[in-house]
């Protein structure tokens, strides 16, 4: 058998054949229940690391929440998830906007720690109101630290997805499974190459966000 | 001018920082708060611009009872420069001096040209504007934290242990141009530091703490050497009190005697008697060879000598 590793016309016919199942969807549907999860992670990470960064009694209850959720396998989730949102994306969105917060939570309260107390006490003097303190110093401050918890939960939220082939919405990971029970090895290294290329995409995209975000934090890179 | 008026500041588990204190802040003039680690002197500094109220007696400014003044709105009235300096590290220096000027409202070309002018001022290079706090030395980094706080033109500034974190060359170059600045501005400065030296140095009236956050003595440097109240303000002062204090007599009063032939300042300590003191004369007078201070005007000029036997005698006052 002399099948070769790539089938380059396998792609050239599946990446739009217009189907449910053509690479250029699958690669749609990924991005979208990779991304999803991450931004409204953020949008949940940011008050609630807030609370956690000013309430200190309240960080070790939540982190130890957050770590048990993110030791539970993602599979376990999205099964418990079926009976309440069947076959959909939102099954995967959840979990995995749990996962991220697990990342992000600290990240924010990470950041919050990492504004000198000095920096804070001079802001406090000079005659910031709090909610200034926080927008205009405090949050500016935390923003390398925010950004580099963001690469992970980003890079690993994207390869996370793929699981959810296992109850039909998993985006590219949709291709291992189909190359796994064809024998045909094509789709995997497809859906290998895209996954990679959609992280690797990612981190940049946010690393450029950094640099462009905070040109004071440069010596830190 | 700042009044503390039986000032208390009791903490929920009973620590006493402040223990009624009474005292009176000259407006103008450098009043140094100096003390060991634990005499309350940051406390009673911070209880001035409210970021610690006090638990019992009042804190006048201005005869105003300051508790009763909005403390955003009685913080931007009053310069404060923090050990570190406490630059934003993400706004550029130019904006960093202009914070407070910005927080007032000011227009945004009228608080980076204040900005500009304050960073001249304060004896740096324009060209720093740019730049980042991480970009700066940490002296440089305390010249822009002062003029931060003198953005606004307050007319009184808090200087927390300003210079503590800067290696001793930098640290004295800071303090004269502190001294240097306040002959220009004429500010109501309180400065806290738990270093006698600079205390003595830089303030215009010293007001010594002892732990438990009581006063032990407020007195002008020269009178605080000369009299220390008790063995703690002693104690504390150190050695050399003698030779120390002789650094706020000035030696334009000592008798010169015509210089004998051949003395010239070469070989011999030399002070001007217009500017130095009684302790940079006689220090001269130890350095020369045959025990004689040569004395010379901002020429260079040698006006006459001193003998250390007169000097001595000078010193007894």
């Amino acid at each position: 058998m002399d099948e070769p590793l790539v089938r380059w016309d396998w792609i050239a016919r599946n990446w739009d054949n217009g189907g449910p199942t053509s690479v250029k969807v699958l690669l749609e549907n990924h991005i979208v229940m990779a991304f999803v999860p991450v931004i409204a992670g953020l949008l949940i990470a940011i008050p609630l690391g807030l609370a956690c960064a000013r309430y200190r009694w309240l960080y070790q209850p939540t982190v130890g929440i957050m770590n048990v959720v993110y030791s539970l396998p993602s599979l376990a989730l999205f099964s418990i998830l079926l009976s309440v949102t069947g076959l959909t994306q939102t099954t995967v969105i959840i979990p995995l906007t749990l996962f991220s917060l697990a990342v992000l939570i600290p990240a924010v309260v990470d950041g919050m720690r990492s504004v000198p107390d000095h920096v804070r006490q001079s802001a406090v003097a000079m005659g910031f109101q709090p909610m200034r303190r926080l927008t205009r110093v405090e949050l500016p401050i935390a923003v390398p630290v925010v950004l580099a918890g963001l690469r992970v939960a980003a890079v690993s939220s994207i390869s996370l997805v793929s699981v959810g082939a296992l109850i039909g919405q998993g985006g590219l990971g949709y291709l291992f499974i189909d190359g796994w029970q064809r024998q045909f090895y094509t789709p995997i290294v497809v859906g290998i190459v895209l996954v990679v290329a959609l992280a690797l995409v990612a981190d940049l995209v946010i690393i450029a966000a950094q640099r462009l975000l905070t040109p004071w934090a440069r010596r830190r890179a | 001018m700042i009044t503390f008026d039986g000032v208390t500041k009791r903490y929920a588990d009973g620590t006493v920082a402040v223990d009624d204190l009474s005292l009176e802040v000259p407006d103008g003039a450098i009043t140094v708060f100096v003390g060991p680690s634990g005499c309350g002197k940051t406390t009673s500094l911070r209880m001035i611009n409210r970021m610690i109220d006090p638990t019992e007696g009042r804190v006048l400014l201005d005869g105003k009872d300051v508790t009763t003044v909005d403390p955003a709105t009685l913080r931007r009235g009053i310069g404060y420069v923090i050990q570190q300096a406490g630059l934003f590290p993400h706004r550029r220096i130019v904006d960093n001096i202009a914070t407070v000027p910005f927080l007032l409202g000011w227009d945004k070309k009228k608080a980076r040209d204040r900005a500009m002018e304050l960073l001249e001022r304060v004896g740096l290079d324009p060209k720093m504007a740019r730049r980042y706090p991480y970009q700066l030395s940490g002296g440089q980094q305390q010249r822009v934290g002062v003029a931060r706080a003198l953005a606004a033109d307050p007319p009184v500034l808090l200087m927390d242990e300003p210079f503590s974190a800067v290696d001793p060359i930098v640290r004295a170059s800071l303090q004269e141009e502190l001294l240097r600045l306040q002959s220009e501005l004429h500010k109501t400065i309180v400065f806290v530091t738990h270093d006698i030296d600079e205390a003595v140095k830089l303030g215009d009236t010293v007001a010594v703490l002892r732990v438990g956050g009581k006063l032990a003595q407020v007195a002008a440097p020269a009178d605080l050497l000369s009299d220390p109240a008790d063995d703690f303000v002693r104690e504390f002062l150190g050695r050399d009190r003698g030779i120390r204090r002789l650094g706020f007599v000035p030696a334009k009063n000592l008798a010169l005697d015509p210089a004998p032939e051949g003395v010239t300042p070469e070989g011999h300590g030399t002070f001007n008697p217009a500017r130095d003191s009684l302790r940079a004369a006689l220090d001269a007078a130890l350095l020369s060879p045959d025990g004689l201070a040569v004395a010379v005007d901002d020429d260079g000029r040698v006006l006459g000598v001193v003998g250390q036997a007169a000097l001595v005698g000078a010193a007894r006052g």
